[in-house]
């Protein structure tokens, strides 16, 4: 039997709309899933659901060959027995207990010498050297996200389960360990789940992605193909980014970074874009269409294309311009019928530097 | 000052705090955390004592431990003896009298635990059981702490459930407010001032140490 996470639920909360997921994806080594959607929208259940915190009134979940939850036959394996790691949204970590002390808490089971061998490894690994007898009240919001995942992490558990793992921190912090943690959960080589809103992180982390909106899952795919190729309007309305494609920096000078995409050039302000391996991520409704042969504008990029689709969505079209790569604009109706779009017109597209942004990809 | 009933007064107050530690810990987890719907049923019967009068409750004691009873008499089968006026039917008593007040401190420092460190805890691998010792008695200690001093307190100051269940027996049921009685009663009331102002001074000095510990006491105190 292949490595398999199959999860199919029901769980409704009083008034609330009914979270009905249904999911089934291949486990390796370190794949990461992104639980990925607004709030409110059900992927903190259905995390909670998987450490076992939630009881679905229906459904079943499995893990490899474990079933963990069965609602027909009564099948309810509780958190404690389903050797999970979980950190929730905000850490919870436990303030009676020093930083090792937190640590080792998991450890009950252990000796004690391999019980200080494991926290030292931990310690070490996670960079808490230092700060081994600190309570958590003492420690910054950085110091504490690496404390609570070296908790949930220490007894070696099958699975790893995020909750919003950076939404506490400020920007700054964020953008920092976003990339650290990736590496991290590389390292670990533990499969892990990740709830997330934030798109950037959902693109450095994830392996896998499931886009979730009024509790149920739309789509399920790697997630550069989910934000670039979202299967509905709804999805692109959760995912909020329609362009995702992959990119070379080239030059990055004054803070003002060059790629390119497929031998486009684009230019775009340099944020969090450490190293080559970039995606560039565009959102459609900061794509300006211009008439092929019109004047200067302040928009640093202005991409020669042509007009592959338009898709009518309202009072908005969605146009899908080829300009070296697929790059996907809203625009109104009333404008499209000024510029006479149709499938085929060559255009220009209008692109501030400000509006592309560019996250770090690993080369795989 | 008639110190066989104090260190009657002391002894029983101090077994009744103690046992109530006992008993009092698991009752006020499972009211904190059950999810059972008629739960509230069993909140008012623990919050009985703090309305009773002490004389129905004590005579409902009475009958319920007396020889007409099946546990009176699987008790004086087993001992010997009956159990109304004894220390040891006065300690029941006590503990029942007391229940309130410390299952409510212990079940209020409960409920003041997050969630979310159970659920971690639960995460890790570590029981149900472990987790009330190992994180939330911990997190729980001005609540526990309350909960002993005032049954404690509330043990010294009792006076109709003692008369009701345990007579005025010296050296066995006559505590300290019993004897206060007595002293009135023969008109000796330098002596009755003497134990009368020990009681307050002990009294007021727990209540001292509740409040500065733990601002939220009851759960059915009037909120701010």
């Amino acid at each position: 039997m292949a490595a398999e996470m199959i999860l199919d639920m029901t769980k409704t909360y009083p008034g609330r709309t009914p979270i009905r997921a249904r999911l089934r994806y291949v486990v390796e080594a370190s794949t990461v899933l992104i639980l990925f959607g607004p709030s409110g929208s059900g992927k903190s259940t259905i995390l909670r659901s998987v450490a076992g915190l939630e009881w679905p009134e229906d459904g079943s979940i499995r893990f490899l060959s474990r079933t963990w939850l069965d609602t027909k036959s009564g099948i309810r394996v509780s958190p404690q027995d389903r050797h999970i790691g979980y950190m929730p949204q905000d850490y919870a970590l436990f303030p009676t207990y020093s930083v090792i002390g937190n640590i080792g808490y998991g450890l009950g089971t252990l000796g004690s010498h391999d019980r200080n061998k494991r926290i030292a490894e931990v310690v070490e690994l996670f960079q808490l050297q230092g700060l081994e007898s600190a309570k958590p009240r003492e420690l910054s919001g950085g110091q504490q996200q690496r404390v609570a995942l070296a908790r949930a992490v220490a007894p070696r558990p099958q699975l790893l389960l995020l909750d919003e793992p950076l939404s506490a921190l400020d920007a700054p912090t964020r953008l920092q360990l976003r990339g650290e943690l990736r590496s991290l959960l590389k390292q670990l080589a533990l499969p892990s789940i990740v709830v997330t809103h934030d798109w950037a992180e959902a693109l450095t982390l994830g392996d896998m992605m499931a886009v979730m909106g009024d509790g149920q899952i739309h789509q399920i795919g790697k997630p550069h193909e989910v934000f670039s190729r979202p299967i509905d309007a709804a999805v692109a309305r959760i995912v909020g980014v329609e362009t995702v494609v992959q990119g070379q920096v080239i030059e990055n000078s004054n803070g003002l970074v060059t790629v390119t995409v497929n031998g486009a050039r684009l230019k775009g302000l340099s944020g969090d874009a450490a190293g080559t391996a970039v995606y560039v991520c565009i959102r459609a409704e900061d794509v300006v269409v211009e008439q092929a042969g019109s004047g200067m504008t302040s928009a640093r990029n202005h991409l020669k294309g042509r007009v592959i689709d338009i898709a009518l969505q309202g009072m908005m079209v969605q146009a899908t311009i080829d300009c070296g790569f697929q790059l996907t604009a809203t625009i109104t109706r009333g404008a499209m019928e000024d510029l006479h779009l149709v499938p085929g017109s060559s255009v220009i597209a209008a692109v501030k530097a400000g509006a592309v942004h560019l996250v770090p990809r690993s080369v795989a | 000052m008639n110190w066989t009933a104090i260190w009657v007064t002391v002894k029983l107050a101090s077994l009744t705090a103690g046992i109530l530690l006992v008993v009092g810990l698991p009752i006020a987890y499972w009211l904190t955390f059950s999810r059972w719907r008629w739960k509230f049923i069993v909140e008012s019967v623990v919050a009985l004592p703090l309305v009773l009068p002490p004389t129905v409750l004590g005579f409902y004691i009475l009958v319920a431990i007396g020889p007409h009873s099946p546990l009176g008499r699987f008790y004086s089968d087993l001992v010997g003896h009956p159990l109304p006026f004894t220390f040891e039917g006065l300690l029941i008593a006590s503990i029942l009298y007391s229940l309130p007040f410390a299952v409510q401190p212990f079940a209020s420092a409960f409920e003041q635990v997050d969630r979310r460190l159970i659920e971690a805890s639960w995460t890790l691998g570590v029981s149900k059981f472990s987790t009330f010792f190992k994180l939330i008695v911990p997190l729980s200690m001005a609540g526990i702490v309350t909960g002993l001093v005032l049954s404690f307190a509330h043990t010294l100051g009792e006076f109709g459930v003692v008369l009701m269940v345990g007579g005025n027996i010296d050296g066995e049921t006559r505590t300290v407010s019993i004897d206060i009685y007595d002293e009135v009663q023969a008109l000796n009331y330098a002596g009755a001032a003497k134990t009368a102002l020990l009681l307050l001074g002990v009294s007021y000095g727990v209540l001292l140490l509740v409040y500065a510990m733990n601002r939220k006491v009851w759960a059915i105190w009037p909120q701010k």
